[in-house]
């Protein structure tokens, strides 16, 4: 059974759906019991950085994602759950969950620093990630293969080793980040057609040692 | 690099897709879940689905493809059409559509793009903009005007002040429909879509004039549009979704791949 985390925080019916469209048995729940009893955990969320660290505290979720990260069960960040598990984003300076070092970082800061003109903010729409290495979640993606982003912000690791993918919009930013039982794509699997739909597949039989 | 997305648009009434031109003449072309399944398998980035149904007691018809399509397909679609308040947009969003789109309600009340936005989050908040060539004067400085109820009622809103104001209200992208072309397949409105994609910082889809894949270069090139709405053209049969992007790589436009 897979957790899917209910923090309120956009649509998580469409990741469920996914799930179950390719057989598999799935939750969206805010019970810390049955999110601790999962096999796997999937920590999903649109919009801003600031509501969902507020409603994950409300709710007493904070903890649940550490306690399922050392407990070494599957853990698939998405979107805004994937900026989220670092320590902090530039997104009105919210101090975040901090499970991994580093922070999320603006396009717009970035871009004015690096002197990126004419990109549109969010990125939005479909675009290819380059794996910096094999990882089981990524098996049988191949490099075509395009995924759907919709974001303002990125994900920005201190350690490059977790770093899993990159994207090019601009600038290189960090598209897949992870480690160990974690594994937090940027962007919408569930909204990434048949590719997308495999890297579900993938991380609902993935067993990290 | 970004790919330019090609979306077919899906016009609903009650429950079955139609094809009009310029707003009239409505015709059955078949059930909208099953296009959108076979659009979505022929390589297309996103659809979008305009809900023309008259009458508000039938919303729940429209809910129900919705339902329907989110459990067929993978990729993002929005709805667009008849949208009006908060709970409109829930029922959309909980039904599994990606996106909403406003157009006239935000003309006669503005403020519900950045409820919306708070709401659910820019990202899913779409000012669909219906736009008529009028001619430059001191009301309508950039010489395109919105237009509501298919383009029969002029709102004196100038196009380029209002793209900026959705934006400005929180809206996450602009859907910019030109009457003038709607339904002619004889291409997109490029100035105006230049005009309004160059000034606007959120990503821009053209609408209305794609007759030939030719139309969808230019409107992704000189017309500086993110992505461009398909209807009758891919709707008949006249092209696929792969014809027509394989046109538009040969010519250098990134497209997605549609093998994938």
């Amino acid at each position: 059974m897979i957790a899917i985390i209910d923090y309120k925080a956009g649509n998580l019916a469409s990741v469920s759906r996914a799930f179950s469209h390719i057989g598999v048995e799935n939750m969206i729940t805010n019970d810390v019991r049955r999110i601790k009893s999962a096999e796997r955990v999937v920590f999903p969320g649109v919009g801003a950085a600031g509501s969902a660290m507020k409603s994950l505290i409300q709710l007493g979720l904070d903890q649940v994602l550490r306690h399922a990260l050392d407990s070494g069960k599957p853990v698939l960040g998405i979107c805004l759950g994937t900026q989220i598990i670092l320590q902090t984003s530039q997104e009105n300076q919210t101090p975040c969950l901090g499970l991994i070092d580093g922070c999320a970082r603006g396009f717009s800061e970035s871009f004015k620093s690096q002197g990126v003109t004419g990109l549109k903010i969010p990125h939005m729409g479909w675009n290819r990630i380059n794996l910096q290495s094999d990882h089981p979640v990524f098996a049988g993606i191949r490099a075509e293969d395009e995924f759907y982003f919709v974001h303002s912000y990125y994900p920005s690791p201190d350690h490059a080793n977790q770093v899993i993918a990159t994207t090019e919009y601009g600038i290189t930013f960090p598209s897949v980040i992870g480690m160990k039982n974690l594994v937090a794509t940027q962007f919408h699997p569930e909204k990434s057609g048949k590719p997308g739909l495999a890297i579900l597949k993938n991380f609902s039989g993935w067993n990290p040692c | 690099m970004l790919s330019k997305r090609i979306i077919p648009c899906l016009d609903v009434r009650e429950g079955r897709t139609t094809k009009g031109i310029k707003f009239k003449n409505n015709v059955d072309i078949g059930d909208p879940v099953q296009m959108a399944l076979m659009y979505y398998e022929a390589g297309a980035d996103e659809i979008v689905f305009y809900d023309i149904t008259a009458s508000h007691e039938k919303r729940d018809i429209m809910i129900d493809v919705v339902r329907k399509v989110a459990e067929t397909i993978f990729i993002p679609f929005s709805v667009g059409g008849g949208i009006r308040t908060i709970d409109d947009m829930r029922d959309v969003l909980l039904a599994g559509a990606e996106k909403v789109s406003v157009n006239s309600a935000a003309v006669k009340n503005p403020e519900i793009i950045s409820v919306g936005a708070d709401a659910f989050g820019s990202q899913c908040m779409v000012l669909g903009m219906d736009v008529k060539h009028v001619g430059k004067n001191e009301k309508i400085p950039s010489g395109y005007e919105i237009v509501i109820n298919g383009g029969r009622t002029y709102t004196g809103l100038d196009a380029l002040a209002w793209a900026l104001k959705g934006q400005e209200l929180g809206a996450g992208e602009i859907c910019l429909n030109s009457i003038d072309a709607d339904g002619t397949k004889d291409g997109y409105e490029l100035t105006l879509t230049e005009l309004i994609s160059t000034a606007v910082d959120i990503p821009v889809i053209a609408s209305g004039g794609a007759g030939h894949p030719n139309h969808l270069h230019d409107v992704l090139t000189t017309g500086r549009a993110d992505a461009a709405l398909i209807a009758s053209m891919v709707h008949y049969g006249t092209y696929t979704i792969a014809e027509i992007k394989t046109y538009l790589d040969e010519r250098g436009v990134k497209v997605r791949p549609t093998g994938s």
